[in-house]
């Protein structure tokens, strides 16, 4: 394989769909195939070859607004249809080449106007079980393009100067990490993709994974021509059963390309990837806890220093990245560094991937710029909150993050903003709330969420959590106390700063952040025994006859 | 900062110090008398950092770092004490006696236990936090050891010693969090396990969740220090 044969593969694409008037995009993403996508497509099938026009139907992964889903969308006309049936095939059909169905068309220009998309630029345009439509689209390219022309110091080096950052949460200079990884010594080293996705709300990764799989393949295999590893991991959690069957179907097709295996591309570069599966615990996202897994050891963060980068799986250098990290890696090479330091912030560059979810009008996948204010994201993006609601607060960055409350919307979203306000950024859920959520109850969730989530290995996050969990169900019950508010607090400086890991350390996020912005609605539990949303079942305090 | 220098000099708790390379922080003051609470930590046995007893405060860092797994670096200031430390130390002392059903007075550790000593130690006269009262069994199926979950502080350290040093493996733990349990084989009765009776896990552990039956009413002291001594007739042959 070189990037002449690459070429040919792009140009027999583009001739098979020349071939063809018409294509229809049906979004085969877990949210739309669980409202019956899979059953439209075999209609839409149907009804194009009884149409007898030239209809190409082609299955993608998701185009974003997952609450409008099903979604199918008309091309080259770029007609997109929502909340399509599979009794509604025959008129989408019939409609081809004339005017489009009006009672199906949703105009959704505002929610993709402010979006860039560059991790999703394939995801809803390309059959994510089909590697030729990944090539047709500049895939590999760059992997090619980077073994052939370019030094690993090199890739590290274009990495660095990107200023892309770990999209995992944590936001560690990603070509930083990858030059450490670089300058381990050893003969064997190793890339790990962490998509043991584990936060409620967010299916970023999800949907990459499912949507465009080589990509993270190609990612990887840059990664490890980079730092020199030879070896790599997929770690995907078994809830993601479409994720796991499409990964194992591009691993299948790459190498059946030459593009995974021995001497890639007739140069001495050796890499292939196997894929791991997660049981479903949360802390086997934290990377050690991660490497554990997939040494088939019980999954438990240890103590860091030594980092993965210095000693990882089974003792040898190891990097570790996101999904979305690795996703960035490909059209980074082929742009170049500089072109993805020129979007987003300051000190946060290029595009985020957010699952918006919650009190939302549209709620589903989308890709910002970074820096982009919260507002935009909310009101013109999300189309605000819908029923006649007011907005409370957003909630990002899972149960490590915060609430961010409805006055400070025109916080621009980056690491450190928001950081800064009590909350992370998080792998990208983002969850709106509106006037019905009351916030003691929503710290609880996550409370109660970490507290199940817990490995249970170092004891402020075993016993600190759930001590956590009493106090506050306490409160939302009316029982509880100024005292047990104060010893709330304790706990949350405890528990963040004595754990062992970042689930530990983290999880008092949600109790601090709300603590901060809507510390009367604890006081309003506590003191006047009432919640002001509505949502806690306080009981009258029963009269006693003597 | 020179990595080839073999011997490291720093400072913990304002006393200058001198280690060798690779030595955690634990081992560098306890060989000046300097006392750093631990829990999970045993000399004989691997470090896995759990308890976070031992944390330290290190000049330069806002993290705070396990003093048993924490390595020397040339320079370093280390405090060992501060009043910070204090307070994290009695709040997961508290937890952890908050956390299961403590109750020395009917304890065959009573007086050896040293979960008992550490709450001494760090003035521990009450419990603030509700007690979680779980419904956790005893497990008296073994000829000569019983399991008591309920004096259990999850150490790890029977985990470690059947694993590491007896090379049995019988140890382990199941569930996660707050529910998590050390269990015997794939949590089979103790006595209907693999265990080859050599009773190390009972010597290692710090309360009196595993003892010896043949000590019940009588004084139970535990002997842990024959594990350093093991290893060093080990490696000796």
């Amino acid at each position: 394989m070189n990037i002449e044969e690459l070429e040919q593969i792009a140009e027999s694409v583009r001739l098979e769909n020349s071939r063809y008037d018409f294509e229809v995009n049906v979004c085969m993403d877990l949210a739309c195939m669980s409202q019956g996508s899979d059953r439209l497509r075999d209609e839409l099938v149907k009804a194009a070859e009884a149409s007898g026009k030239k209809v190409l139907v082609r299955r993608t992964g998701c185009m974003g607004p997952c609450s409008s889903g099903p979604l199918v969308r008309v091309d080259p006309e770029e007609t997109l249809y929502h909340h399509v049936k599979a009794g509604d095939a025959e008129a989408i059909v019939s409609s081809l080449g004339g005017d489009p169905v009006p009672a199906l068309q949703c105009d959704l220009n505002e929610h993709f106007d402010k979006q860039v998309r560059v991790v999703l630029e394939n995801a809803g345009h390309i059959d994510p079980e089909k590697i030729d439509d990944y090539i047709a689209r500049d895939g590999y390219k760059a992997l090619l393009t980077a073994l052939t022309e370019m030094t690993p110091n090199g890739v590290v080096h274009r990495i660095t100067e990107s200023g892309l950052r770990g999209r995992g949460g944590g936001g560690y200079p990603t070509g930083l990490k990858w030059g450490t990884v670089a300058k381990a010594g050893g003969d064997l080293k190793y890339v790990v993709c962490n998509g043991d996705e584990g936060d409620p709300g967010a299916f970023m990764d999800r949907s990459v994974m499912e949507g465009d799989p080589h990509r993270i393949i190609e990612g990887m295999a840059i990664a490890a021509y980079g730092v020199g590893a030879s070896k790599g991991f997929i770690y995907v959690r078994a809830e993601y059963p479409i994720a796991v069957s499409r990964l194992t179907t591009a691993l299948r097709e790459a190498r059946r390309r030459g593009l995974l295996g021995n001497g890639i591309c007739g140069t001495t570069f050796n890499f292939d990837v196997e894929i791991r599966l997660g049981a479903g615990a949360f802390v086997c996202g934290e990377e050690t806890a991660l490497l554990a897994s997939i040494e088939g050891r019980r999954g438990t963060p240890r103590p860091r220093p030594p980092y993965p980068a210095v000693s990882g799986l089974w003792g040898k250098p190891t990097l570790i990245n996101n999904v979305e990290t690795y996703a960035n890696v490909a059209p980074i090479v082929r742009n170049g560094g500089k072109w993805f330091f020129n979007m987003g912030s300051e000190r946060s560059k290029g595009t985020k991937v957010f699952a918006l979810t919650g009190r939302i009008t549209h709620t589903g996948l989308i890709e910002v710029p970074l820096g982009i204010k919260l507002w935009e994201i909310i009101d013109v993006i999300g189309g605000g909150v819908p029923g006649g609601h007011t907005l409370k607060a957003v909630q990002t960055g899972g149960p490590s993050g915060g609430c961010i409350p409805a006055e400070m919307l025109g916080l621009g979203v980056s690491y450190d903003a928001l950081m800064a306000a009590g909350s992370i950024m998080g792998s990208g859920g983002m969850i709106v709330m509106d006037d019905t959520s009351c916030m003691v109850n929503v710290a609880r969730f996550f409370i109660e969420f970490c507290m199940t989530e817990s490995c249970g290995k170092c004891i402020p996050c075993r016993a600190g959590t759930a001590q956590m969990y009493t106090l506050l169900t306490r409160i939302c019950e009316g029982q509880g106390t100024m005292d047990d508010l104060d010893l709330l607090v304790e706990l949350c400086d405890t528990v963040k700063n004595a754990s062992l890991c970042g689930l530990g350390q983290t999880a008092p996020n949600p109790v601090l952040s709300t603590l901060k912005y809507f510390r009367n609605e604890y006081i309003e539990h506590i003191v006047h025994k009432r919640c002001p949303a509505g949502v806690c079942n306080i009981q009258a305090p029963v009269e006693v006859l003597a | 900062m020179n990595d080839a220098v073999e011997v490291k000099t720093l400072i913990i708790d304002e006393q200058e110090v001198s280690a060798r390379r690779g030595q955690t922080i634990l081992e560098v003051a306890r060989e000046n008398g300097i006392q750093i609470p631990t829990l999970c930590s045993l000399d004989g046995l691997s470090s896995v950092g759990a308890c976070r007893m031992c944390l330290v405060e290190i000049k330069g860092s806002n993290k705070l770092l396990p003093a048993c797994v924490a390595t020397v670096y040339e320079g370093m200031e280390v405090t060992t004490n501060s009043e910070r430390l204090q307070k994290y130390r009695r709040n997961i002392l508290e937890l952890l006696f908050a956390e299961r059903n403590h109750i020395c007075s009917v304890c065959v550790s009573n007086g050896h236990c040293e979960l008992q000593t550490l709450g001494q130690q760090h003035g521990l006269t009450h419990v603030r936090l509700p007690y979680r009262n779980p419904d956790l069994h005893v497990d008296a199926s073994h000829e000569r050891f019983t399991v008591d979950h309920n004096r259990c502080v999850l150490c790890t350290r029977c985990v470690r010693v059947c694993a590491e040093i007896e090379g049995a493996h019988i140890w382990d733990v199941k569930g996660r969090g707050i529910d998590s349990i050390v269990i015997t084989d794939l949590n089979q009765p103790w006595g209907e396990s693999a265990c080859t009776r050599c009773g190390k896990c009972v010597q290692v552990c710090p309360t009196g969740a595993l003892f010896d039956k043949s000590k019940v009413g009588a004084d139970h002291p535990k002997y842990p220090d024959f594990l350093p001594f093991l290893n060093m007739m080990r490696e000796a042959q």
